[in-house]
């Protein structure tokens, strides 16, 4: 499984002409204040590769993507897009990136077809391919039927496919999408991936994204898991569910609170809190016979479960990303991403 | 769903040079989406020429009321003419500029600001899409013209239409300076407040400048709306028969006794838009 992923990627590193990553990530750092929101990470992506960032609420992940598509200084550490520095050569990455942002940025007094039209001049696409590329950019998303609609008039998920069209429309060699799916229903977010699918299929394209939903991380080539500002894992879906070894078990019982204490001093185990008892623990199905046994609280229900990213988020924050979704506070005073705290 | 049309082809277009012509486009695209989202717009339209007609024909028939008219005298609506084309152009030009907050609210401004161009191009296409804006409400008004005595001349005409759009320039680069420093859209009643409509009255737009008490005699010499409407208001009252009882309200500008000439009145605007322009480029170009 592993090794046929890579193999994938082989012919575009070819025909990008050298093993040059899309994007090299050193040692980046952002300061707000006193406070640092990302606090050094470094990370490769190669050409052609969807590389995901996963984290919850705070994580630092939008701010890294202002970052690499030079919207924010870094305030320590470099990074290279597409082989061009991003504070050194600025106009040289935004000529090369696409970007779908976290909160929508699309004019809403203007058509479908207007709003692909301004970007289309905004990026210089010659007039002759440019009329060419809208229609494949909107036929793709399936809006070509709306283009002379008035944006304002889109659902949320129209609004979002409408954004990806943008971010192709100029070809870019990278695409970054900072949770193209955040807030659509699940049938509306299936189709989007339908499309982000379909796109690695048939252009060579190097996406960075990211998201706090598990099951789209699965969608990844690579994955970096992010929080409090660092990375705390990367790999690809299967190592790192893989590394785990463990299994996740997920008990309801009639006293919570003393099934963890006692899981605590009969088993030395650790559950995370929230809803239910959660734990991770090797060969689970053979843990439930002595669990049952020693246990002493009334059991309601048992689920044993092989891992998840969720459990590897777990594994190692020591959290589920639900409970870090919860805690996370953020101050949102940035005029770039405040828009999106409406969003949630 | 599309999928199974044609492949999408990997069009090598982001690989262009940047350029002058890059600037150009720039600030031609963000000009026409300053227009097209004015044409969408049918109540800005409406309301912002609303108030400049109240302004005229209820409040200056009103005040025309209380001054005596001698036969051949000069109409107090004829003199509040230039003042409520600058008002409209005023008004215009502010919404307009404001906008900026809105886009930023709203995300757009991103979509702009990580393109490949420069941000100057930007800033002047904003201030000139504006100031287009605002020409044409101005122009719209001017249309009523005849109802307070003003000559349908061609040349009076083309040198409203200039005296306008220079107005209109320097007045959208005042709010998209304004604005650059804004974070909130909250901020812009402040600035209605603080500055907009205190550059309105103090312009001369309603009444005349002569004998004014010393304090306020400065003031209305530091608006710089103050020499646009002046400006306006010569060109106009040059293509009316003025009588012998209006030569208060037909003094020109004087700082001292020196009665401005029209083109440094002009220049004055001119240069004071310069100045905005430039400041709100910087201010784009610094933030980060
Ligand atoms: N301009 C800013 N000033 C101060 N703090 C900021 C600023 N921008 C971001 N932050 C803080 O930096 C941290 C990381 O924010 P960021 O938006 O990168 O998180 P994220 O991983 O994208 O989260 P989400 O999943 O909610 O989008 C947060 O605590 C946020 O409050
Ligand atoms: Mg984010």
């Amino acid at each position: 499984m592993i090794a046929s992923r890579i193999d994938e990627a082989l012919p575009s590193l070819e025909a990008d002409g050298g093993a040059r990553p899309a994007i090299e990530a050193r040692d980046l750092r952002k300061r707000f204040g006193d406070f640092e929101a990302v606090r050094g990470v470094t990370f490769d992506v190669m050409p052609g590769e969807t590389f995901g960032f996963l984290g919850p609420n705070g994580a630092g992940k939008s701010t890294t993507i202002s970052m690499l598509c030079t919207l924010l200084k870094p305030s320590g550490g470099t990074a290279l897009v597409a082989g061009h520095d991003v504070v050194a050569a600025r106009a040289e990455v935004r000529r090369r990136i696409g970007l779908v942002f976290q909160d929508t940025t699309l004019d809403d007094y203007l058509t479908a077809a207007e709003n692909l039209s301004f970007h289309a001049e905004l990026y210089g696409v010659p007039k002759h391919l440019a009329r060419q590329r809208l229609q494949q950019v909107l036929e793709m998303v399936g809006l070509w039927d709306r283009r002379d609609s008035i944006t304002r008039t889109f659902s949320g998920g129209m609004k979002r496919r409408l954004e990806i069209a943008r971010g192709l429309l100029h070809s870019p060699r990278v695409l970054f999408l900072d949770e193209p799916t955040v807030g659509l229903d699940p049938q509306t977010r299936l189709h989007i991936w339908t499309y982000i699918n379909e796109l690695k299929r048939r252009e060579q394209i190097t996406m960075f994204l990211t998201t706090h939903y598990m099951e789209e991380a699965e969608y990844c080539d690579r994955l970096a898991i992010m929080d409090n500002g660092v990375i705390v894992v990367t790999g690809t879906p299967e190592e790192l569910k893989a590394g785990i070894g463990k299994d996740r078990v997920e008990l309801r019982t009639d006293d919570d609170e003393l099934a963890r204490r006692r899981l605590k001093e009969v088993f030395g185990i650790e559950a995370a809190g929230g809803d239910g008892v959660v734990f991770q623990v090797e060969h689970g199905e053979e843990f439930i016979p002595r669990l049952f046994a020693s246990l002493g609280v009334g059991i309601r229900s048992v689920s044993v479960a092989r891992p998840t990213l969720d459990d590897v988020f777990m594994e190692h924050t020591g959290r589920t990303i639900r409970d870090a979704e919860s805690s996370g506070s953020g101050i949102r005073n940035n005029p770039f991403v405040r828009a999106q705290a409406g969003r949630r | 769903m599309a999928t199974g049309t044609a492949t999408l082809d990997v069009v090598p277009v982001t690989e262009a040079r940047a350029s002058w012509g890059d600037a150009l486009r720039a600030v031609r695209v963000v000009w026409k989406r300053e227009l097209i989202r004015w044409s969408r717009n049918r109540t800005r339209i409406l309301t912002t020429l609303v108030q400049p007609v109240l302004f005229l024909f209820v409040l200056g028939s009103g005040l025309a009321s209380l001054l005596p008219r001698q036969g051949g005298g000069l109409d107090f609506r004829t003199f509040m003419f230039p003042g409520v084309l600058a008002m409209v152009v005023l008004f215009t030009s502010i919404f307009s500029a404001v906008s900026i907050v809105w886009d930023r609210e709203f995300g757009f401004m991103r979509e702009m600001m990580v393109a490949p161009v420069p941000r100057s191009a930007l800033v002047i296409g904003k201030c000139l899409g504006g100031a287009t804006v605002a020409t044409i409400q101005g122009t719209i008004l001017l249309s009523l013209a005849g109802l307070v005595h003003v000559p349908y001349n061609p040349l009076l005409i083309v040198t409203l239409l200039a005296e306008m759009a220079l107005t209109a320039f320097t007045l959208t680069s005042f709010g998209v300076f304004a604005a650059s420093r804004m974070q909130q859209v909250e901020s812009f009643q402040v600035v209605m407040q603080l500055f907009v409509f205190p550059m309105f009255f103090l312009s001369g737009a309603v009444f005349p400048l002569t004998d004014l008490p010393r304090w306020l005699d400065v003031l209305t010499k530091i608006d710089p709306l103050t020499y646009a409407v002046d400006a306006i208001r010569r060109a106009i009252l040059s293509h009316v028969a003025l009588g012998p009882g209006s030569s208060n309200l037909a003094h020109p500008l004087t700082w001292g006794h020196w009665a401005l000439p029209t083109g440094f009145e002009l220049g004055i605007v001119a240069v004071v838009g310069l100045a905005l322009i430039g400041g709100a480029i910087a201010q784009f170009s610094r933030a980060e």
